[in-house]
């Protein structure tokens, strides 16, 4: 209790100089913290800095060609990944739409007073753990289990509503509606939970107001609850988005691995990570070049995915508030 | 624990016995083709046990990355499926001795309930992996199949996502059979496969034994090993005389007797021509430095290359794989020679 550099005899107040050891380890954590967060950046930058040095050939030899044409064929040296942007971007859109849609109700299901409290954390729990599950699990799964399922619904779909583009081929097996649904699944444990967090996060006394003012229990949640935890939801969606575009060992099982554009549900299709994955073992240096080249647009995408949704969410804020 | 006692062992009996310095474990390190994986690791666990001392590491990660590493030298020997082009070649300072260690065969494995045995002619295998045959009651399939049921389903074409020395041996076959399978697919260990909504790419052999398992109605090409773990049924396959050879019986063998080897004993049996052949087999080879390698490691290695000749063939039929004919084994034999000949 020695104070150093102040007199203070006699004074019983608790409050005194920091320590030279306190002061040191103010600064150490400082320094740690700063180094950490600049490490971060500093990676970022040197991953894009390696990409985009070994893409640079890619990039000059094919410019914008290589990002508007669907075609692979290391044969001819002739490369383009159009298919692979469209399967991305169709997959991870197609999933959000599923796993937002489930997530939020989940969300709304655990912390809107359905549950018992202990009942609600059980829930959550068993929902976060799929987020454990690793991904060739998922892919197996989808191989031997989510595929015979949906075959015959599939094929019922095109048969009758094969006029529908949504249901204009055939499924063989793998392709965009399986690969669809486990991403979807994957998914949703981001969103769930981070939805979730955003409800509890509105204080209890605005749902108590909005009772209040004698709306029912849905009209709270419809026109209070949703509204206020508007952006923390709009987070998880990009978030969920975020890691349904880098998903890799999963789509490479289901998705069928041909690149084609088609808007259909049940055929074959690619992304820009399976491709890679798939790939990558046995590059030779030209394909690495156009692989990087590849790497450096999805890295493109998911950087424009996580504006947008700033972007979002800063409005969405901005609404509540106003 | 005993193999360690057992090391030690023979360490001490070849101290004593040549009165020179205990020679110290040798670890021999590979990497490449996937597809011997199955069989190299059983030989390299039997060969380590029963040589003094030397371990051999060997990491399946493809053909390709394979001969990148023998180029960068982080290997002491590396193996591929599609031997080694003269380019790379050229790119290995100390020189390369390629040696065929094995052969293995492609099998067209299917999933068609209701129909066990299967025959395909040689006019009708490439069109299907061209897409230009879509059904399985097309009328070529039937002719060459009476008596045999033929559901009228789609065919659903299944061949492999990432790069693959099975691709390559494939669609070599494919465009030595079909001039038109050649100017419209062409053959490489990845080629640009027609583009159809019931044609699906599943990464690996075991993606694709998976996937046709999972589909009815399809078909798609897998090392013979894969197809004979899984059960899944194959095709018989027209060969150039006009007979129809399963896989996994004498046909093997057959094909791998018209092996004429180059000077770097290399050997692409495209199309067989000898009688009972099966149409699709191909070696699969090691690939060693010619020098720069410290005599240990040059007589651990030969050790491994004798083992694998000898015992290790033996192991080869139980595992899915070929045995080599004797006169290959002689030659390459003949080839190992040139291992550490030069430094």
């Amino acid at each position: 209790m020695s104070a150093e550099g102040f007199d203070l005899k006699g004074d019983n107040s608790i409050s005194r100089p920091p320590s030279r050891g306190e002061i040191l380890a103010d600064r150490a954590f400082r320094g740690i913290a700063y180094a950490s967060g600049g490490l971060v950046v500093a990676m970022l930058a040197y991953i894009l800095w390696e990409i985009g040095g070994q893409a640079a050939p890619a990039i000059a030899r094919d410019g914008l060609g290589f990002l508007t044409r669907a075609v692979w064929n290391p044969q001819e040296h002739d490369f383009g990944i159009l298919a692979e942007i469209w399967g991305t971007l169709y997959s991870s859109i197609l999933a959000l739409l599923i796993a937002g849609f489930f997530g939020v109700a989940v969300a709304i299901f655990l912390t809107q007073d359905f549950l018992d409290a202990r009942l609600a954390r059980v829930f959550r729990t068993v929902i976060e753990m799929l987020a454990a599950i690793p991904s060739v699990v998922f892919g197996l799964w989808g191989i031997y289990v989510v595929i015979p399922a949906i075959r015959p619904v599939a094929n019922w779909l095109h048969e009758f509503l094969g006029f529908i583009p949504l249901f204009s081929t055939p499924m063989a097996g793998p392709g965009m509606a399986p690969a669809v649904i486990v991403l979807a699944i994957m998914v949703l444990p981001t969103v769930a939970a981070i939805s979730q967090d955003a409800f509890q996060l509105i204080p209890y006394k605005v749902k108590e107001a909005a009772y209040g003012m004698g709306t029912t229990r849905w009209e709270a949640i419809q026109k209070v609850m949703l509204p206020t935890a508007s952006s923390g939801i709009a987070a998880s969606l990009v978030l969920g988005f975020g890691r349904a575009l880098g998903e890799t060992m999963a789509l490479a099982m289901l998705i069928g691995n041909s690149g084609q554009i088609s808007l259909s549900l049940f055929s074959p299709a690619n992304t820009l990570a399976s491709l890679l994955a798939s790939q990558f073992p046995e590059a030779g240096a030209l394909e690495v070049e156009q692989l990087m080249y590849a790497a450096l647009a999805l890295l493109g995408i998911a950087l424009v995915v996580n504006i947008i949704g700033t972007l979002i969410m800063a409005m969405s804020s901005k609404q509540t508030v106003s | 624990m005993r193999k360690l006692l057992a090391a030690l062992a023979a360490a001490a009996t070849v101290a004593v016995a040549a009165g020179a310095p205990a020679h110290a474990e040798t670890r021999l390190t590979g990497s490449g083709a996937s597809f011997p994986f199955p069989i190299y690791a059983a030989w390299f666990k039997d060969f380590s046990s029963k040589s003094d001392g030397v371990t051999v590491d060997y990491q399946s990660k493809g053909s390709g990355a394979g001969i990148q590493d023998l180029i960068n030298g982080v290997v002491d020997f590396a193996a591929s499926d599609a031997a080694m082009s003269d380019e790379e070649i050229s790119k290995v300072s100390n020189g390369v001795v390629l040696l065929p260690m094995t052969a293995g065969e492609i099998v067209l494995a299917y999933n068609l309930p209701g129909v066990s045995e299967l025959k395909l002619p040689r006019d009708v295998y490439p069109e299907i992996f061209a897409g230009k045959i879509q059904s399985w009651n097309d009328p070529k399939i039937a002719e060459a199949n009476p008596g045999v049921e033929l559901p009228d389903t789609p065919i659903t074409v299944v061949v492999r996502s990432d790069s693959s020395g099975t691709t390559f041996n494939f669609t070599n076959h494919l465009a030595a059979v079909d001039p038109v399978f050649k100017e419209e697919v062409g053959a490489d260990k990845s080629v640009q496969w027609p583009t159809l909504s019931t044609l699906v790419k599943a990464p690996k052999n075991d993606g694709v034994t998976a996937t046709i398992l999972q589909t009815p109605g399809a078909i798609g090409y897998v090392e013979y090993g894969y197809a004979k773990m899984t059960g899944a049924p194959m095709a018989s396959l027209e060969n150039a005389k006009g007979e129809f050879v399963a896989p996994g019986g004498e046909g093997g063998p057959n094909a791998l007797a018209s092996a004429e080897f180059d000077t770097n004993m290399r050997a692409f049996i495209v199309d067989p021509q000898g009688e009972g052949a099966y149409p699709m087999a191909t070696f699969t080879w090691m690939l060693f430095y010619k020098s720069g390698q410290d005599d240990e490691k040059v007589k651990a290695i030969k050790e491994m290359v004798e083992y694998g000749l000898t015992d290790g063939q033996a192991m080869a039929d139980d595992l899915g794989y070929i045995p080599m004919p004797e006169a290959v084994i002689e030659k390459v034999r003949a080839a190992a020679e040139q291992i550490g000949a030069s430094s």
